[in-house]
């Protein structure tokens, strides 16, 4: 039976994925990656939670997030892509300007 | 009435913010002329007032506004004209309107003068607060602000260096003026703490109020209260051992020496006292009064033993107006305020007469004091020389004029009051006074000339000048005629400032004026055939006496100025050198420097996280919540 602590483990490990890919990751494009599979390992969770207390506020919430989620990644592509025009490169190496 | 008392009050004040507005600019007489004109106008409405009192009795009160208003504690800015008061403006005002048109002509060539009437008006301004005030709080703010006024005429030619004080016992201006600033601050403590006692006991700082409670106050608190507004009078009024600021405040301009260090402020410690009259008759504080008597008897004859020897004429003048202030005092503690009152004036009135003279001098010999350098002046200064022999006269103690009938009258309270041996003193002083107010008269006018030898030009004063003292000259001779009608005048007060002679005085009055005539003519005499004769007679310096030991003591003051700086100065300095490089520099520097240091090194550690790298800041970021995580984490266990 697959209960609830399954999908928490789930969660659990996609998030840390996605945290060691915003960690390690030197491309711009693959952050936004990571932090979306971060994004939707928290939805998992939320959605897993609200099913074991039968409380719909949580799936609700989801849906909140995914909204979010797809406007910031519209946003951020925008920008990327000026990024991209400007530097030619999206390597966050590269793009270091701002030395203190 | 009200009116009037503003006009007194406020039109010196008007005269000196005029005279500010040219302060940094140059010269211009009609500045000098405005400010006089401004404080003739406040001595006209200060006589009016004294005749309105005269003729009816009515003692103006006014208040002006709340000044102070917190809990119980309000303090108005009010004012009373009442015969002390009166007695105080008008002398004030008539004196400071002849100075004032004196430093015209005095000033004349100094470059600061706008500066120098703004202060001198300032000064006015602040002694009429200090006077008219109906509260002891108004009180201490003129008594500060005649301080400050001091302290800047005192400095006025702060440009002046130092000098060793074997060379100039006052050292500079500037020195001398700050010496002045912090003896008076070191009594006004005194005078402040004298001021809480009576409010903190009584819940008032009104005068009549406050007398009025005086006889429900312990013992112990009346006693307290006279002795620390005793402190405040005797630094104000350069009593021993707070007197070596006065001769030295002789390095200000000679109106200055006039106006504030003879004929008003330095009067200001005995219109305290006569001011608190009610406290100082009180039974409690009998060994308070006799010890303001004792002190001022002894710094009468101090003072005057110190002018015996000294060369330079406008020490000689300050030591014999320290010593007139003892006599006041003497007069004061004995009891006899009104007497104590009468002789401020009539002293006053002589002492600036003989100051401004003494300026006259000073002004025709190129600022040369020495008495050594003059001799014969009078056939070149002959208005200057009859002012300052009639002033002389007057200060000696001589009838008719103004200075025997109050300091008579003071000497003749103390036989009154059986204090034979104050009595002594004064008789004894009020010779010596006579010695050397006319050892300086013949040394200066009479004699054999020895300016011409040391290439001396001297010039009488402007003539307008001359003009301006006459009042002062009239008012020496004449103020002790009116000493009966005063009596009846400042009698209206009350019980408390009236006194007078037993019978038993009274039969003997005639003798003990004789006697202390025949001390003064004695003196006299003495200094004129050591002094004025020409010819083979004449007088020559004595060096080897200038070596004696008594001269010498006499000639360094005691020795008190040395003691002050060897005892009290260097040790002080020697503290504040360690207090400074251990205290201030080590341990509150070196706090304030290490907390600096430990921030700047931080940032200076820590500012290579900035590397500018998108990828740093998120595995900081990381770092920072996986941080917040765990210590919410242990809190949460924890609580």
């Amino acid at each position: 039976m697959i209960g609830l602590s399954h999908y928490l483990v789930i969660s659990a490990i996609l998030f840390s994925i996605g945290l060691v890919g915003v960690l390690r990751r030197r491309n711009l494009l693959m952050l936004f990656f990571a932090t979306e599979v971060m994004l939707n390992a928290v939805n998992i969770a939320f959605a897993a939670i609200s099913h074991y207390y039968n409380d719909l506020t949580g799936q609700m919430f989801a849906f909140f997030i995914i909204a979010v989620a797809a406007s910031e990644v519209a946003v951020g592509l925008g920008i990327l892509i000026v990024l991209y025009k400007k530097h030619g490169s999206l390597d966050l190496d590269d793009l270091a300007s701002m030395r203190g | 009435m009200e009116n009037l008392v503003y006009v007194a009050l406020f039109a010196p004040f008007v005269g000196s913010l005029f005279a500010a507005l040219f302060g940094m600019s140059e010269r211009r007489i009609f500045v000098g002329i405005v400010a006089s004109i401004l404080i003739g106008i406040a001595f006209l409405a200060s006589a009016t007032l004294a005749y309105n009192l005269l003729m009816t009795g009515d003692v103006v009160q006014i208040r002006m506004m709340d000044w102070i208003s917190a809990g119980d504690f309000n303090v108005s800015f009010g004012f009373v004209v009442d015969q002390i008061s009166v007695t105080m403006m008008t002398v004030v005002s008539l004196v400071s309107t002849v100075v004032h048109i004196y430093a015209i002509g005095y000033m004349d060539h100094d470059k600061s003068f706008n500066r120098f009437f703004s202060y001198l008006s300032a000064f006015v301004f602040s002694m009429m607060v200090l006077v008219m005030s109906d509260n002891f709080l108004g009180l201490f703010i003129g008594w500060e602000g005649v301080g400050v006024c001091s302290w800047l005429l005192v400095g006025f030619w702060y440009h002046k260096p130092d000098q060793a004080r074997e060379d100039n016992p006052s050292i500079s201006p500037s020195w001398a003026a700050n010496e002045a600033f912090i003896m008076n601050r070191i009594a006004d403590l005194g005078m402040l703490v004298g001021i809480f006692i009576l409010y903190w006991n009584t819940g008032s700082l009104q005068y009549d109020e406050v007398f009025a409670q005086l006889p429900y106050l312990s013992d112990a608190v009346l006693k307290g209260a006279a002795i620390a507004l005793f402190i405040g009078a005797m630094g104000k009024s350069a009593q021993f051992p707070l007197h070596t600021w006065l001769t030295d405040a002789m390095e200000g301009p000679t109106p200055v020496s006039a106006l504030i260090h003879a004929a008003t402020m330095v009067t200001a410690g005995v219109f305290l006292v006569i001011r608190a009259n009610p406290l100082y008759s009180m039974e409690a504080v009998e060994g308070v009064s006799f010890f303001i008597a004792s002190l001022g008897t002894f710094v009468a004859f101090y003072a005057a033993s110190m002018a015996l020897v000294e060369r330079d004429l406008k020490r000689i003048i300050a030591y014999s107006t320290l010593s007139q202030l003892g006599y006041m005092f003497a007069a004061a503690g004995l009891g006899a305020y009104w007497i104590a009152l009468f002789h401020l004036a009539a002293h006053a009135f002589f002492k600036a007469l003989l100051f401004l003279g003494g300026g006259n001098v000073m002004h025709a010999m190129h600022d040369e004091l020495d008495l050594f350098k003059m001799g014969n002046l009078r056939k070149e200064m002959r208005g200057t020389w009859i002012y300052m022999t009639l002033a002389s006269v007057a200060l000696a103690g001589l009838p008719p004029l103004a200075g025997f009938w109050s300091k008579d009258a003071i000497i003749e309270t103390a036989f009154n009051e059986h204090t034979y041996f104050l009595w002594g003193m004064l008789v004894l002083t009020a010779g010596m006074t006579a010695f050397y107010s006319f050892r300086q008269i013949f040394l200066s006018f009479h004699g054999e000339d020895r300016y011409t030898a040391l290439g001396f030009h001297p010039h009488e004063m402007y003539k307008f000048v001359l003009v301006a003292m006459s009042p002062l000259a009239v008012l020496a001779v004449i103020t002790g005629w009116f000493m009966g009608s005063y009596k009846a005048f400042i009698y209206k007060i009350g019980e408390s400032v009236q006194y007078e002679m037993s019978a038993h005085t009274h039969h003997l009055a005639n003798y003990l004026g004789l006697i202390v005539i025949f001390f003064a003519v004695t003196g006299i005499v003495i200094a004129y055939l050591k002094y004025a004769r020409t010819g083979e007679k004449a007088w020559k310096r004595d060096e080897e006496k200038e070596q004696g030991f008594f001269y010498k003591l006499l000639k360094n003051q005691y020795y008190v100025p040395k003691f002050y700086e060897e005892f009290i100065t260097k040790p002080y300095m020697m503290l504040s050198e360690i207090f400074w490089t251990k205290v201030d520099l080590k341990i509150v520097d070196g706090t304030v420097d290490s907390i600096a240091k430990f921030f700047y090194g931080a940032g200076d550690k820590t500012r290579s996280m900035q590397t500018g790298n998108l990828s740093n800041y998120l595995n900081w970021m990381a770092v920072g919540a996986v941080l917040l995580l765990t210590i919410a984490a242990v809190s949460a266990m924890i609580g």
